[in-house]
């Protein structure tokens, strides 16, 4: 870490105001949280006024748009279903991240007791709690999503970087190569202009 | 390795230059045009006054700001319009086929947004510091243009680029499955001056950065890496930022997945940890084939593409010398060498890297290739400074399977057949 220099005096204090107002930000053991909370019946209504319409009436996705349960055990599956239940670890991601960003389209208009509630209602339907749960800033963190341990730090360095810093051959490698996959065979790509040059 | 032709020049094995001109000229039955040729006919492009060169042409009071000649019409972004569930929340790619040198034109490098490309004024813009320092602060742009300026260059790849071609040869095209990346020359004021101003605290060991759109974006990223070598700019390639770039400002994390460089900077929190957030837990985790995911995998590995010839850009000129072009880059520092293959993987020539490279920036490589008209299977190969050499995508699947998504530095084949058309292949 470099030495700092001495500060510009550039810039000025941030209001309690301000601060409140843009740091809302979660962390994995809860702080962060306002006080409140919500049901998961209340969940359900907001649900179904607010975010059926793009994730289906049971947070099992529609059309094109993300499922946000089910899916669970299918993480080593061919085609795996990755959710808050089967995949997210942490349930203050999913406060957060509804707290901030969704509605898509309408952001930020959310009380907090509304996303506790909608918090409740998506732990619902991953099967996580009863249908009389009501979730709080006070038993938040007794919640455990299921993939809670299911991640580790990048571990590039010890498994890949001794295969791959080993000096390349350069003559002579292989045996002659033969096509086993062509993207025209697939014909998903969008048309495009050939460049030709005279 | 100096900017001098190399020895493909010479190729095919065992013939001369002069010996492989004539041969190639008596098997293309004589219809080679360049150099030696004769022109059955005068060329009236040349005998013949053009408009050109006769009338006038537009004044210099005609395009304060310009656009490429429509002749260049198609050095354009494009999209995959069944990539994602909207246009809003998705990706598009830059033209790296039709491109040269390092340095992306602003106007078609790509954009990947989460709730669309924001309008800001700089009047309108603030950034925040909170958390864990002695004085929680607020600038204004004006505020961050009084600061000591940095100005580096690197390149900014999307941690998806790629990521269709993991299960085999998808997208027919350099732009589709290398083009979420762009290379600018960035100024701004060290993230590490920002800091200083706030005070950081010992505990606080983390960042949190997010932006001033819907989706906020936010991601952790580690103190070392902040007080290293993050710039907060302004500036890209001599210019403000364009609005779906992050005007006007926007974080830069050289070497590191192109999520992390947070548009439309709002704030910068300073914790004890990491956040978690979004799109650090359910996005940019990599799954791994006993089901657990990678998370912070944060450094973009070496990596090239041939951007010509390719499907995009097929060999339209028939047999003879040609140029092979492309581009390597390493989050991990410089690229020191690039080998091209012209037979997939059975031999390999250096090829010539352009200009100086920079660390963690783009850089061009050339390989000065005679064309004996049978079809190639095209393939480059990065290295770095580390030593660590581009990988093939089997190395890469044996250790992660097929559904890591991101951080596809695989090797790529482009076949090219004896009309000179080229496609993405894989090959065994």
């Amino acid at each position: 870490v470099p030495a700092l220099a001495e500060p510009l005096g550039i810039g000025r204090a941030a209001l309690p105001e301000e601060v409140a107002a843009w740091d809302v930000a979660i962390m994995p053991d809860g702080r962060g949280l306002p006080q409140g909370g919500g049901n998961v019946l209340d969940g359900e209504d907001l649900w179904i006024e607010q975010c059926a319409v793009c994730h289906g009436d049971f947070a099992e996705g529609a059309g094109n748009w993300p499922q946000i349960v089910g899916g669970l055990g299918t993480l080593m599956d061919d085609r795996p279903v990755k959710t808050t239940d089967s995949y997210w670890p942490h349930l203050s991601t999913v406060w957060d991240y509804v707290n901030r960003s969704m509605p898509f389209g309408a952001a930020q208009t959310l009380t907090g007791d509304e996303v506790y509630a909608i918090t409740a209602y998506i732990l619902y339907s991953g099967g996580l709690v009863d249908d009389d749960f009501e979730l709080t800033h006070e038993n938040f963190t007794s919640i455990t999503l299921p993939n809670a341990d299911g991640f580790f730090v990048d571990d590039r360095d010890d498994v890949e970087l001794p295969l791959f810093t080993q000096e390349p051959c350069m003559s002579d490698c292989r045996a002659p190569v033969s096509i086993s996959a062509r993207a025209t065979d697939i014909d998903v790509t969008p048309e495009f202009p050939i460049i030709r040059f005279t | 390795m100096t900017d001098t032709p190399n020895d493909a020049a010479k190729t095919p094995r065992g013939t001369s230059r002069r010996d492989f001109l004539r041969t190639a000229g008596l098997a293309a039955g004589g219809a080679m045009v360049g150099a030696g040729a004769k022109a059955a006919s005068p060329d009236p492009l040349i005998t013949e006054v053009q408009p050109y060169a006769s009338f006038l042409g537009e004044g210099v009071d005609a395009t304060p700001y310009g656009m490429p000649i429509h002749f260049e019409d198609h050095v354009v972004r494009r999209n995959v319009e069944w990539l994602t569930a909207d246009p809003i929340s998705s990706i598009n790619f830059t033209p790296i086929h039709a491109l040269d040198g390092t340095i992306t034109p602003q106007g078609c490098a790509f954009e990947r947004h989460h709730s669309g490309a924001i309008e800001m004024s700089k009047d309108e813009y603030r950034l925040m510091i909170t958390g864990l320092v002695d004085k929680p602060l607020v600038f204004t742009f004006g505020d961050l243009m009084r600061m000591p300026r940095v100005q580096h260059t690197y390149f900014c790849e999307c941690a998806a680029n790629g990521g269709m071609e993991w299960g085999g040869a998808q997208l027919n095209g350099a732009q589709f499955t290398h083009g979420m990346i762009h290379n600018m020359e960035y100024t701004g004021v060290s993230l590490r001056t920002l800091l200083n101003e706030a005070g950081v605290k010992p505990e606080g060991t983390w960042v949190y950065v997010e932006g001033h759109d819907a989706s906020s974006n936010g991601r952790s990223i580690p103190m070392e890496k902040a007080l290293d070598d993050c710039i907060v700019a302004f500036y890209a390639n001599g210019e403000a930022l364009r609005m779906e770039h992050g005007y006007p400002v926007r974080l830069v994390v050289p070497g590191w997945e192109g999520n992390m460089w947070v548009k439309w900077l709002r704030r910068i929190g300073v914790h004890d940890g990491p956040i978690e957030s979004r799109e650090e837990t359910s996005k940019y985790t990599d799954l791994m084939p006993d089901g657990r995911a990678r998370k912070w995998t944060w450094v973009m590995d070496a990596k090239s593409v041939i951007t010509s010839p390719s499907p995009q850009v097929p060999v339209s000129h028939g047999p003879g010398p040609m140029v092979i072009t492309g581009l390597a880059w390493s989050g991990r520092g410089k690229v020191t060498r690039v080998d091209v293959s012209v037979d997939g993987g059975v031999n390999w020539q250096e090829a010539r890297i352009a200009g100086d490279p920079q660390s963690m920036a783009v850089t061009r490589f050339y390989f000065d290739h005679v064309w004996d008209g049978a079809p190639m299977f095209l393939q480059a190969r990065a290295i770095d400074e580390t030593g660590y050499v581009q990988p093939t995508k089997e190395q890469l699947r044996a250790i992660r399977g097929l559904n890591s998504i991101y951080h596809n530095n695989a090797i790529q084949t482009w076949y090219v057949n004896e009309n000179g058309d080229a496609e993405n292949v894989e090959v065994s």
